[in-house]
């Protein structure tokens, strides 16, 4: 999904590991851009904060969150890459609070660079690790950051980037995009073992289904040794298996 | 300009651009003299009860805490922060009550180690006000506007979202292409803290790695206190002059704190110590072990070479500048097991 020779604006968590695991293998000229002014880094370890100095370890630039949000404004950003605590159909995200704002059950970050992100990248990729009822939800608690809004040409009209909004997503079942009418969340590829009831079984809301389906591939035995001994042996994003 | 909606997150730290004018020209001087002074003294003087404070660095990366601790050592109190991604310095500033507002772009996080137990409790039991939200971006656009001295800037950023309406931007038509756009508006801290490599007695500061915000963060700030790991002769910032980030005219105060950053980051120099940070997150689960943090670490030690020892001392500081380049393995004490 990631490309060689783009760019990519990644956020905290799985999205470096992902962006990581592309350099190391299909894409070694894929260009990895960070918020706080990391831009195209050799990354040799997981960064834990997308401020700190490995965010442009043998890069070719450290500069500053005005001068990457700002070329990300004007179009230099292929692909957004985030991670999401809720997300409805339209691929809009919660990262603010769970519950009521004025009264929160949990209060989350907030958007940090989600929101800058979504806005301004051609593309946004969406990664999540847990897809279940309490995630893939009706209507997010707080609209931090966003998908498609309401549908088909919402974006243009509030004033968003022409062209740009969510693209894919990504979880433990399967990969989504967004249907071209309507912009609601479309299953494109199955990951091995599940099925369209263990898609529809952790889902608030009804997903479309494409008209062919595809098998995700099973990723081969060599990548999961790099993002197991290279990326992340600390099991700091990935978990414990 | 029409304007088409506002935000209802409540407006911190803007001032008409000719008061912003008239309060640098009476209170800023271009006169090259030495600013050198203690923690101490610079909290003193120029942190007060019911301050917009805003901190430097990014997250848990070149924070100037040296000035954190003395923050919570004199008892400030009523101080509103920019959270434009402040996790460990919000998170005890928050924790030991000096801080009870929050404009939020991203605060009550770790980052990757999670989230924090102590200002999460506080935003939750109501001790703690999230004033306004806004993004990453949003908020150097706001030092942007005020370093510009103008009283906005226009961004296409938070469009449509929850994060504007909770906002303190508007929504403006754009007289050139009559598409909407968002007005971001100046923000002007009371006082900024940046942490930097080195600088000299009068404040010119060099910044080795990602600026982030500070260039802005530096110009828009009413007071500016410059902590720095080495003061270094002035002679040395003018033979390399084009590293330097930080102009002596915009800095009142200049404090020499060799591993001011600890336990976050310095660029360069050395690695976060992750094993402090464990021990605050695991303490910060309970109002007891918050306390027990800050007896232990704050309020008894006599300065921050003191603190450093109580940390490990020269040992743990020499394993941070291995790990900094690479050459100790990552840990990550603070994980769930």
């Amino acid at each position: 999904m990631l490309e060689d020779k783009k760019s990519v604006f990644v956020g905290t968590g799985l999205p470096i590991v992902a962006a990581m695991l592309a350099q190391k293998t299909h894409a070694p000229n894929l260009l990895i851009m960070f918020e706080a002014g990391g831009i195209g880094p050799l990354l040799p370890e997981l960064p834990i904060s997308v401020g700190e100095s490995r965010t442009y370890y043998k890069g070719i630039m450290a500069t500053s969150m005005h001068d990457v949000m700002s070329l990300s404004q004007a179009g230099y950003v292929d692909y957004g890459f985030l991670g999401a605590a809720q997300m409805d159909m339209f691929g809009n995200i919660n990262t603010t609070v769970i519950g009521k704002y004025s009264h929160p059950k949990v209060r989350l970050p907030g958007s940090g660079g989600a929101n800058d992100v979504a806005s301004f990248s051609w593309k946004l990729i969406i990664i999540m690790a847990k897809q279940s009822k309490q995630t893939f939800v009706d209507k997010v608690d707080f609209l931090t950051t966003a998908g498609y809004l309401g549908g088909l040409g919402h974006r243009e009209r509030v004033g968003l980037p022409i062209g740009s909004g969510p693209y894919r997503v990504i979880t433990q079942l399967g990969i989504y995009g967004f249907n071209k009418k309507s912009k609601k969340l479309e299953l494109l590829s199955l990951h091995p073992g599940e099925t369209i009831d263990s898609i529809k079984n952790n889902s608030c809301f009804d997903i479309i289904l494409a008209n062919e389906i595809e098998s995700s591939p099973i990723p081969p035995e060599e990548y999961l040794k790099i993002l197991r001994d290279e990326i992340d042996p600390a099991r700091i994003v990935l978990g414990r298996d | 300009m029409e304007i088409i909606s506002e935000g209802k997150g409540q407006l911190i730290g803007w001032h008409d651009p000719d008061e912003a004018r008239e309060w640098v020209v009476k209170n800023k001087s271009r006169e090259l003299k030495s600013k050198v002074m203690s923690v101490k003294e610079a909290v003193k003087r120029y942190i007060h009860n019911g301050d917009y404070i805003a901190s430097g660095g990014f997250g848990h990366v070149r924070v100037s805490m040296a000035i954190v601790y003395e923050i919570i050592r004199q008892k400030k109190r009523n101080l509103t922060m920019a959270g434009k991604t402040a996790v460990h310095d919000l998170d005890i500033l928050v924790g030991s009550e000096c801080v009870n507002k929050v404009e939020v772009a991203y605060s009550f996080g770790h980052e990757l180690r999670g989230l924090s137990p102590s200002s999460r409790r506080m935003v939750e039991n109501g001790r703690c006000k999230v004033v306004a939200e806004t993004t990453n971006a949003g908020y150097q656009w706001r030092f942007l506007a005020g370093m510009m001295g103008i009283p906005f800037i226009p961004s296409r950023t938070m469009l449509g979202t929850d994060t504007l309406n909770y906002s303190s931007c508007k929504v403006a038509k754009d007289p050139y292409s009559g598409k909407l756009i968002t007005l971001i508006p100046a923000a002007y801290p009371d006082v900024a803290f940046i942490h930097v490599h080195r600088c000299d007695i009068y404040g010119n500061a060099q910044i080795y790695g990602n600026t982030v915000e500070d260039i802005e963060l530096s110009r828009c700030a009413r007071r500016l206190i410059i902590t720095t790991e080495e003061i270094v002769n002035v002679e040395l910032i003018r033979q390399e002059p084009w590293k330097t980030t930080i102009p002596f005219f915009i800095v009142d105060a200049v404090v020499e704190v060799p591993y001011g950053s600890h336990p976050c980051q310095m660029p360069g120099a050395y690695y976060y110590d992750e094993e402090h940070l464990a021990e605050w997150m695991e303490l910060s689960n309970t109002k007891e072990g918050v306390d027990e943090y800050f007896t232990k670490y704050v309020l008894s030690v006599q300065d921050f070479e003191h603190y450093l020892k109580l940390c490990g001392g020269a040992e743990k500081l020499n394993y941070l500048k291995r790990r900094e380049f690479l050459e100790e393995p990552m840990i990550a004490p603070w994980q769930k097991r």
